[in-house]
């Protein structure tokens, strides 16, 4: 009993963790169609801000909640200006030049902070169900995915600026005629999916090691997830999250993390060959 | 004008290049005189971490030999690329070393699939070649001279220690390529010989970085110890989540691989960390002269960007050392006579302790420490002397079969 509770909980940290990975991304490829090559680096850099700022004295929820956001969703803006905007529409020359940003932002985390920086450890110390223990962190991360998604789903439903938003990724000269400038609404655009990632990474920050090449475990992740999701942001994040974060994870459970790994990405292969256009392609399409 | 052919002009040429070298005093020479040897580590890229510092030792190595009048009385010169861990690139810089610039020793390669890309060539070129990372044992090839420690030398020291302190229930986690599968066969085979158990041996990709399943797997087996042998980046986030589930402080952790280069106890926190047993063949804790005095220099070099000592960096210097001692011995850079006085069975004084050449195995009989990991220092616990590399002799003799050319898969 105690032991399929843990097993719910670790699936849901599982499912948690895929969103948290891919609602910035699903934003910037899955909303944009812009190939961010460079995203696991904006999770890096997420990371690097919260120990940086907790190492300055500050508090590590307000360095998770604020600075980490702040910082990625700023630097998003200033590429989305220097490099992104002269790409859209043109999807091999965006993953080339966000790949070369990739290599840049490692290689500049690097020189700036050197490769071996002390992290954080994870706050909040462990629970206890029955005979096991878990880290009372993980349902912190699994409240932050839901609160992301609600957050998104609102924002893109119910308010003006949501509306604008999809109207513009929708069909930018009809909106441009009906007055909207498009060019500020890509560029914010951009900038909220950097600032999501930005978030994400620091929440993940002290679960993992953070250095600059921590990139490369993570971005495989995000993009399995946001195509296998396709088109919609929230549905499909949050559909294809759970597809393949709870079988991954009762695979990993039953059989160990190798073929954990390897039933993610036999999921994926057969939804996608069953579902070339994500899983928001064909089922729940017209949602957001 | 008379066509010149490709053939004539060769030969043109080199009679001119000939007869132009021949009146030519050596003095000309002095500028370029030095040594060439060659320094191949990862200088960027991800585990710059453990070649940034292998290759500041070497350069000091070399400094320190020509301020003791060099090798054969000339000066060294290292000759330093980054492959940036890059297998192509390995391989580029080792031919380059190899046929343009003629070192005559390289140091280098950190992991083994660095060291399998350069070691067929600098064979092949007959460059001798010293490789100085702690790695799973099995080489055999009479041109490389191994000094890291092998898993006979250390999981043999490691596992009774930790169960004579914990317990007899062992569980591993290890990195899935051959370091760990090889390391955690070993684990299994020293943990039954002991006469204890492994209840489970559960391998990672490297590129896994969530590790609840295997924590509440890991409560479930509630083994008397929790043997690591998680390697990478990924594989940092397991200490954490492991600490913040309060593991740490339920189930004692002893590793094979945590902090060998040096970087995991400066990410990790001391909460994280502490406690964690190790065994290597060098740690900066180590009492005596030699140690303390190579630290003072290390030190006085290096006043900023101090590079963090470990057994990888340690050995570096031993390579050096160990190669100018021979050469100077041999009284030339050939490398047949160097090879010999190598494998004369000399005994060398290191900071890591005394440290021999196995001829048989060309790998190093050397002294290995367990140490327990406290606010960032591995506490030195024991200490076992001239340690055999057991599990390559096993499967090399380099007396019989001097052309072997070969890494072994150690299978148990």
């Amino acid at each position: 009993m105690d032991f399929a509770l843990v097993v719910v909980v670790e699936i849901a940290r599982a499912i948690a963790w895929l969103v948290l990975l891919s609602a910035g991304l699903a934003i910037i490829f899955g909303m944009m169609r812009v190939i961010n090559i460079a995203h696991g680096e904006f999770l890096m850099l997420g990371g690097y801000t919260v120990i940086m700022a907790t190492k300055a004295g500050f508090n590590l929820w307000l360095a998770i909640l604020v600075f980490a956001p702040l910082v990625v969703g700023i630097f998003g803006i200033v590429v989305e200006r220097v490099i992104i905007r002269f790409l859209y529409g043109r999807l091999l020359d965006s993953l080339l030049a966000t790949w070369g940003l990739s290599l840049l932002m490692a290689g500049g985390v690097t020189m700036l902070f050197g490769n071996t920086v002390e992290g954080v450890s994870t706050p909040l110390g462990g629970l206890t169900i029955g005979q096991y223990q878990i880290a009372i962190y993980n349902l912190v991360l699994i409240l932050f995915a839901v609160l992301l998604l609600v957050s998104i789903w609102s924002v893109l439903k119910f308010t003006n600026a949501g509306l604008i938003a999809r109207s513009v990724m929708q069909n930018p000269n009809m909106a441009q005629a009906l007055g909207v400038n498009a060019t500020l609404v890509y560029m914010a655009t951009f900038g909220i999916g950097a600032a999501i990632t930005g978030l994400a990474g620091g929440l993940i920050a002290p679960v993992t090691g953070v250095v600059p090449s921590m990139g490369v475990n993570l971005i495989g992740q995000a993009f399995i997830t946001v195509i296998t999701g396709g088109a919609s942001v929230v549905a499909g994040t949050l559909s294809a999250a759970t597809t393949l974060g709870s079988i991954s994870q009762a695979i990993t459970f039953a059989a160990g993390p190798v073929y954990g790994d390897a039933a993610l990405l036999l999921v994926a292969l057969i939804l996608l060959r069953i579902l070339p256009q994500g899983i928001t392609g064909r089922i729940f399409t017209r949602s957001i | 004008m008379p066509k010149l052919s490709r053939r004539d002009f060769l030969r043109t040429a080199a009679a001119a290049g000939a007869a132009s070298a021949l009146p030519l005093p050596f003095a000309a020479h002095a500028a370029d005189d030095a040594i060439l040897v060659g320094g191949l580590h990862d200088l960027s890229g991800p585990i710059d971490f453990a070649g940034i510092p292998m290759n500041q030792i070497m350069q000091l190595a070399v400094e320190e030999i020509n301020a003791s009048g060099g090798v054969l009385g000339r000066e060294v010169k290292a000759v330093v690329y980054d492959p940036q861990s890059n297998m192509s690139m390995y391989s580029q810089y080792a031919t380059q070393m190899a046929l343009k610039d003629k070192v005559a020793v390289v140091q280098g390669g950190i992991t083994s699939a660095s060291r399998e890309t350069i070691r067929p060539i600098f064979h092949r070129f007959k460059t001798l070649y010293f490789y100085n990372t702690l790695y799973e044992g099995g080489v055999c090839d009479r041109n490389e001279v191994s000094l890291g420690t092998t898993p006979a030398q250390t999981v043999e020291k490691l596992v009774p220690y930790v169960m004579n302190l914990w317990g007899k229930k062992v569980y591993t986690v290890a990195a899935d390529y051959n370091y760990g599968q090889i390391t955690a066969a070993w684990v299994k085979r020293f943990v039954e010989e002991n006469g204890g158990e492994v209840v489970e041996t559960e391998f990672f990709p490297l590129d896994v970085t969530q590790f609840g399943s295997t924590i509440s797997k890991i409560q479930a087996a509630a083994p008397d110890i929790l043997m690591s042998v998680l390697v990478g980046t990924g594989h940092l986030g397991f200490y954490r989540q492991w600490a913040a589930a309060g593991m740490k402080d339920k189930i004692p952790m002893a590793s094979t691989t945590f902090g060998a280069a040096g970087a995991e106890p400066i990410i990790m926190t001391p909460e994280e960390a502490n406690g964690i047993v190790t065994c290597y063949g060098y740690y900066p804790t180590i009492d005596s002269t030699a140690n303390k005095d190579w630290l003072a220099l290390v030190k006085d070099r290096y006043p900023e960007d101090t590079p963090i000592l470990s057994e990888l960096s340690e050995c570096t210097w031993e390579g050096m050392m160990i190669w100018a001692d021979a050469v100077n011995e041999a009284g030339t850079l050939d490398r047949e006579p160097v090879l010999e006085v190598i494998e004369s069975g000399k005994t060398y004084d290191m900071p890591a302790g005394k440290v021999s050449i196995d001829p048989k195995t060309h790998h190093a009989i050397r002294d290995v420490y367990i140490a327990d990991l406290q606010d960032r220092v591995f506490e030195i616990k024991e200490k076992f002397e001239q340690v055999q590399p057991a599990d390559t002799q096993g499967v090399c003799n380099l007396e019989e079969t001097p052309d072997a050319n070969v890494h072994h898969e150690i299978s148990l």
